[in-house]
């Protein structure tokens, strides 16, 4: 993995998937470490994301590397009308390794092209959000034990959620059971269906969350947005009939979990937070433990 | 037969050198004038649309003197024209004929038809994988978004 890109989430094997889980593992015992005290790390964000910002900035510190960037492209040249070309080659020369936010699918790939150093792409546009989707792995393994054989439910906007459609292409390779949860006008879209049959693997496709509950290891909630929907009254209507609420969980499995890569706004009841089964704080912590393992191994520093 | 085979042939060889677009599907006569930018050259051109076709029942043709297409200029023709066949003459003779072919990756003069991918935003070429030839679907390689058929657009 030594100086290479992480773009997108098949750049990185199966087997290369395993080993930053492994790694992410040990950072998760002892987070604190010096290895990185050598390096700059830069965080570019032409559009604001505090709260991935924030964990990849709080796993570069906690390595000891240095930090510079920006936070949205209003601070920066960029807002002058400098080239992501330009800005990429400027910023290679300062740091050894960049991580990108970006609003336009596929600059990541561009910028991985061009720079000189590794690329991490921390979401580029509606495209790849990869580091969510290794700590949605690296979650789900923890809460389960294992990542083969598992049932695992898609829940909410599952046409447009890049993480979900990352996630079902990684979970492909774990002989995973889909359960699709989704109104009808934001199923899966067919090229992600694709993937799952192409591997022989089994979908099920609901529009009633109750259903699913009692069968899956993982429920995975998403948020879904306004912006999809023409006529306001359909969205109103089908955002609160996927809302999860704690007395739905009585039948879960106990090895059940919930997950939601954050934020939610109303899709997760506040009455879910305290149950055993809510995982998603967690899951956000470990985001800092798997982006510690990503840049420990894209910098080539164990 | 006999007859009829040399009349078409003398049809396609009315040029002295150049080339000839043949078997082009008649709705796409136009577009591939277009394409090709064939309306801004000051070559000699003749093109009929609406012919009849042993193989297609219709079919357009294009001819242009002293023109010989590259191979980027092919590529376009075959995403517009699959059925295309591609004549060079030289001195009233065919010397090359075959029919074009949709290639496997096609880069720069196919715009991807994202409104928000990199490449309509940033001076970059784009880069795509031809994932179904048939029913053609071009996959960008940088927003991973698949362009359809009906969406291509030149740049
Ligand atoms: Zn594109």
């Amino acid at each position: 993995m030594k100086n290479r890109s992480l773009v997108s989430i098949n750049d990185f094997t199966k087997n290369e998937h395993l080993k930053i889980l492994n790694l992410a593992e040990k950072f998760e015992k002892n987070p604190t470490q010096n290895t990185l005290k050598d390096y700059v790390v830069a965080t570019l964000f032409f559009e604001p994301s505090t709260r991935t910002r924030l964990s990849f900035e709080s796993a570069a510190s906690r390595l000891g590397a240095k930090i510079i960037g920006f936070t949205d492209a209003a601070s920066s040249s960029v807002k002058k009308g400098e080239s992501l070309k330009d800005t990429i080659l400027t910023v290679s020369n300062y740091s050894d390794i960049i991580v990108m936010r970006h609003p336009q699918e596929g600059s990541a790939r561009y910028a991985s092209e061009i720079s000189p150093v590794p690329i991490i792409n921390a979401g580029d546009g509606s495209n790849q959000h990869p580091t969510q989707c290794m700590l949605d792995l690296y979650s789900i393994r923890k809460t389960q034990g294992k990542l083969n054989d598992l049932h695992i439910a898609f829940v909410g906007d599952l046409k447009y959620g890049r993480t979900v459609h990352s996630l079902v292409i990684a979970l492909i390779n774990f002989n995973a059971t889909f359960h699709l949860v989704s109104p009808v006008e934001l199923k899966l879209p067919s090229s992600v269906k694709r993937h799952i049959k192409d591997k022989k693997l089994n979908y099920f496709q609901y529009t009633d969350l109750n259903e699913v509950i009692p069968n899956v290891d993982i429920l995975y909630m998403t948020r879904i947005q306004g912006e999809r929907f023409a006529d306001p009254l359909e969205y109103e209507r089908v955002k609160n009939s996927y809302v999860l609420n704690n007395n739905m969980l009585d039948n879960a499995k106990k090895n059940f979990r919930v997950l939601h890569p954050l934020p939610r706004v109303n899709e997760i009841s506040e009455d879910v937070d305290n149950n055993s089964k809510a995982y998603y704080f967690q899951q956000a912590k470990n985001g800092v433990y798997v982006r510690q393992a990503l840049l420990t191994s894209i910098l080539g520093v164990n | 037969m006999e007859k009829k085979k040399i009349r078409k042939e003398l049809k396609v060889s009315a040029i002295e050198n150049g080339t000839v677009i043949d078997h082009i599907p008649p709705q796409s006569v136009f577009h591939v004038i277009r394409i090709l930018n064939l309306d801004k050259i000051k070559n000699q051109i003749l093109f009929g649309t609406n012919l009849d076709s042993v193989k297609y029942g219709k079919k357009g043709i294009i001819k242009v003197s002293k023109k010989y297409f590259e191979s980027e200029e092919i590529n376009k023709i075959a995403l517009v024209a699959p059925t295309a066949t591609l004549i060079v003459i030289k001195d009233f003779q065919v010397v090359y004929k075959s029919q074009v072919e949709i290639p496997d990756k096609i880069v720069k003069f196919v715009k991807c038809f994202n409104p928000n991918c990199i490449t309509n935003h940033q001076n970059i070429s784009t880069k795509f994988d031809v994932i179904d030839k048939e029913d053609l679907k071009l996959h960008c390689h940088y927003c991973e978004k698949i362009t359809k058929k009906d969406d291509i657009d030149f740049n």
